[in-house]
């Protein structure tokens, strides 16, 4: 597909006088050598860029790479899971001539980078998520995710330490597989300090519903829940309505500190510039780019935010322990004897699943002391 | 009505007669497409003082927006792709609002419509494929009809409020959506994005030949065709039009204003319907929460902009869908928030509104009041 209409005088005096880096004509081969000098890298997120959550992590990890000698980076956001995605993943490949994508929210990637990736074999795409397939999906495409529950666990153990009604409340936006693993992991980082702590959860039901998502906040508040966390895309709403009221508040994807310095405890953060540096040196070097990418504290994929002013002694000692556990290796933080709150076993005396257990990812409970239902 | 307008005319006998016939028509025509294209412009300008005071050129801006809407072969199919969702939602609310209804609740009947499609399309696995695809065509805009339809009806028989009911019917719609893809529509392999079993492939809709946009384009099309030719052309679009102006009147004349209200809102849902079904068998595959993208809430939009007439639905989505197109390239180029296209589109949608109460003001488009040679026709 040749641009024709695009290459008059005046497109080009006028592209390259605003500095864009232009390479129109072959879109389709971004690999040419004429533009190897530079290497454009496009990041797409799904919501805004400033969410204080799932995409500011995400966008944080991309400014990373800003500056960089030899690397553009284009980055488009609120870009819905449609067509739309797709058109944009050409657009960056076409129009700015990238050769390396991020699309980096989870809906991305079937069908619409799994397409993208098929028309342009050339082009590198790699998934946050983790769910790309060596059987099934092409070379060229790839994903990367980290293991988070650890984090979760570690703001239970805070907040374990913090609450005083021994209720804890989670907002949670859907009950798939991750989001249970992180729900879990917080009760039990909690029981870790005292097993008598219960914890709520309410699903608002999508990803991004701020009015429900206050609404959520609220019921846990009033039915005596003194620390609050969750998981949905921004967590802004969350955090803010939590505080507002004179709960704790335990963050998630990135550090949700300046919305509430006081009552804000420690967070569960991706650190998403790890991935996107070492992807971007082995592009660099002229190195494949590996397919399947995962990790968790221990390879800084995942990090926590900065001890708020309310943790406690014992909070932060038993937290430092844990931590340092975790990132010898091999912390489990599902491990048995331990029933779901349904009463069935989920994990047998002497069973254990460490963060990488493929068991993991398809978990359809909530462990004893939650409330809540998976349906 | 009908007598009054037919009277009106010059007898054909008269001096000069067809230079004049031919002016009189142009003029007539010409106020529906000057006063929109005014408001556009106007409302452009707005936005360039908005993009000024920010310190970023206008220039650049519309050069980017032509570049990456509009100016290359890569970018018109972009935005064509982009605009055809947008037909079949505009029709959801132009065509309620022919009768006077106010129904923003397109949004409601796509997801569902989507829904319905991919049940259907893994229900009927193994039959041929030009059997199984009109069935999801046909499952979509029946539960499309069905959900608008009823609101319809509540309005009618009930005398409940369509705009409320039909927007609580879009909440309920997502949630039903919801609750059928997380549970019994679910694949299971689809741990962390709930969806239903994907569609085999026979039963995909492929592009328009030569080109990357899906026959969608050509279905919405065909409905906007369809429903000018319903409201201009037919005794039902008649009808309607009369039930619209004035409710009362139109029954006293004893037009069955009940059958047209339940009527045109079940096409109107229909039509959302289908494009839920394009949704899933052109581009997503599956039914999942992707489904509620919005473009429902877009169809209003455009709807309004081409005051709700079906035929200027076909340019007004084109026009949203550039915009959409080269929202991306602006984003990228000029280093501006995704809102500023929002920005943008509120300002079209304002200034095209208010250029509502410019209708009947200018002599010009009105030859009953041209200066020159009204004595002639008294």
């Amino acid at each position: 597909m040749t641009q024709k209409f695009q290459l008059t005088r005046r497109t080009l005096l006028k592209a390259s006088a605003s500095g864009a880096a232009l390479g129109l004509a072959s879109g389709s081969l971004p690999l040419t050598p004429a533009r190897a000098a530079t290497t454009t890298i496009g990041f797409i997120y799904v919501g805004p860029k400033d969410d204080y959550g799932y995409n500011q992590a995400h966008a944080e990890g991309a400014a990373t790479l800003k500056g960089m000698p030899g690397i553009t980076i284009v980055e488009e956001e609120n870009v819905p899971e449609t067509v739309d995605v797709q058109k944009t993943m050409e657009s960056m490949i076409n129009l700015d001539g990238a050769s390396l994508l991020f699309p980096t929210s989870f809906g991305y990637f079937d069908p619409h980078m799994l397409a993208m990736a098929a028309k342009f074999p050339s082009v590198q795409f790699r998934h946050c998520g983790g769910l790309w397939d060596k059987a099934k999906h092409p070379m060229n495409a790839g994903s990367y995710f980290g293991y988070i529950g650890m984090g979760q666990y570690l703001n239970g153990i805070v907040a374990g330490h913090t609450t005083k009604s021994k209720k804890l409340g989670f907002v949670a936006a859907k009950p798939i597989p991750q989001v249970l693993l992180n729900i879990n992991s917080f009760l039990l980082g909690a029981r870790a300090v005292d097993p008598a702590i219960t914890a709520q959860v309410i699903f608002t039901g999508e990803w991004s519903l701020a009015v429900k998502e206050a609404e959520a906040t609220n019921a846990l508040v009033d039915q005596g829940a003194d620390v609050i966390t969750c998981h949905v895309d921004s967590p802004k709403v969350v955090v803010q309505t939590a505080a507002g009221r004179g709960a704790f508040v335990c963050g998630y994807h990135a550090n949700q500190a300046p919305l509430a310095p006081a009552k804000y405890l420690t967070g569960a953060e991706w650190n998403w510039s790890t991935v996107y540096k070492m992807f971007v040196a082995k592009l660099q070097a002229g190195e494949p780019l590996p397919n399947f990418v995962r990790g968790g504290l221990a390879e800084n994929f995942v990090k926590m935010s900065a001890l708020g002013p309310a943790v406690n002694e014992a909070a932060r000692k038993q937290f430092e322990a844990t931590k340092a556990e975790m990132m010898k290796g091999g912390f489990a933080v599902i491990k048995g004897p331990l029933k779901s709150n349904k009463g069935e076993v989920v994990a047998k005396a002497g069973q254990s699943f460490p963060e990488t257990a493929i068991e993991l990812e398809s978990m359809n409970y909530l462990v004893e002391g939650v409330m809540g239902s998976t349906s | 009505m009908a007598e009054i307008t037919s009277g009106s005319l010059a007898p054909a006998a008269l001096a000069a007669p067809r230079a004049r016939g031919i002016l009189e028509w142009i003029a007539r025509r010409s106020e529906a497409l000057v006063i929109p294209l005014a408001a556009l412009i106007a409302g452009l300008g707005v936005f360039s003082l908005f993009l000024a005071a920010l310190g970023k050129s206008p220039g650049q801006f519309f050069e980017l927006m032509w570049r990456g809407g509009f100016g290359s072969w890569f970018s018109l199919q972009n935005s064509l792709q982009r605009a055809s969702p947008l037909l079949l939602a505009a029709l959801c609310v132009a065509l309620p609002a022919r009768l006077g209804l106010v129904v923003i609740g397109g949004e409601g009947a796509i997801v569902l419509g989507g829904t319905a499609a991919a049940a259907v399309g893994y229900w009927l696995t193994g039959a041929p494929a030009f059997l199984v695809i009109p069935a999801m065509g046909l499952a979509a805009m029946a539960i499309g009809a069905l959900w608008i339809g009823s609101i319809g009806w509540l309005r009618h028989a009930r005398a409940v409020n369509e705009t409320i009911s039909s927007l609580l019917m879009a909440y309920i719609a997502i949630a039903l959506m919801n609750h059928l893809v997380e549970g019994p529509l679910r694949d299971p392999a689809s741990l962390n994005k709930p969806s239903t079993h994907p569609l085999a492939a026979a039963y995909r809709i492929g592009n328009i030949p030569g080109t990357e946009v899906h026959w969608g384009l050509v279905l919405g099309i065909i409905a906007c065709v369809f429903s000018w030719v319903l409201i201009e052309k037919t005794r039902w679009g008649f009808a309607a039009r009369i039930a619209g102006g004035n409710v009362r009147a139109a029954q006293i004349q004893g037009l069955a204003v009940g059958p047209l209200i339940v009527g045109f809102t079940a096409l109107a849902g229909s039509f959302a319907g289908l494009a839920g079904m394009v949704e899933v068998a052109a581009v997503q595959g599956s039914a999942n929460a992707s489904l509620a993208a919005g473009y429902g809430y877009t169809g209003i939009l455009v709807a309004f902009l081409a005051r709700q007439n079906p035929l200027a639905i076909i340019p007004v989505s084109l026009l949203l869908g550039g915009i959409a197109a080269a929202g991306g390239l602006i984003q990228r180029r000029m280093d501006l928030p995704d809102a500023t296209v929002l920005v943008l589109q509120g300002m079209l949608f304002i200034t095209i509104l208010l250029s509502d109460t410019f209708y009947g003001r200018f002599k010009i488009f009105d030859p009953d009041r041209w200066s020159w040679g009204w004595k002639e026709r008294a």
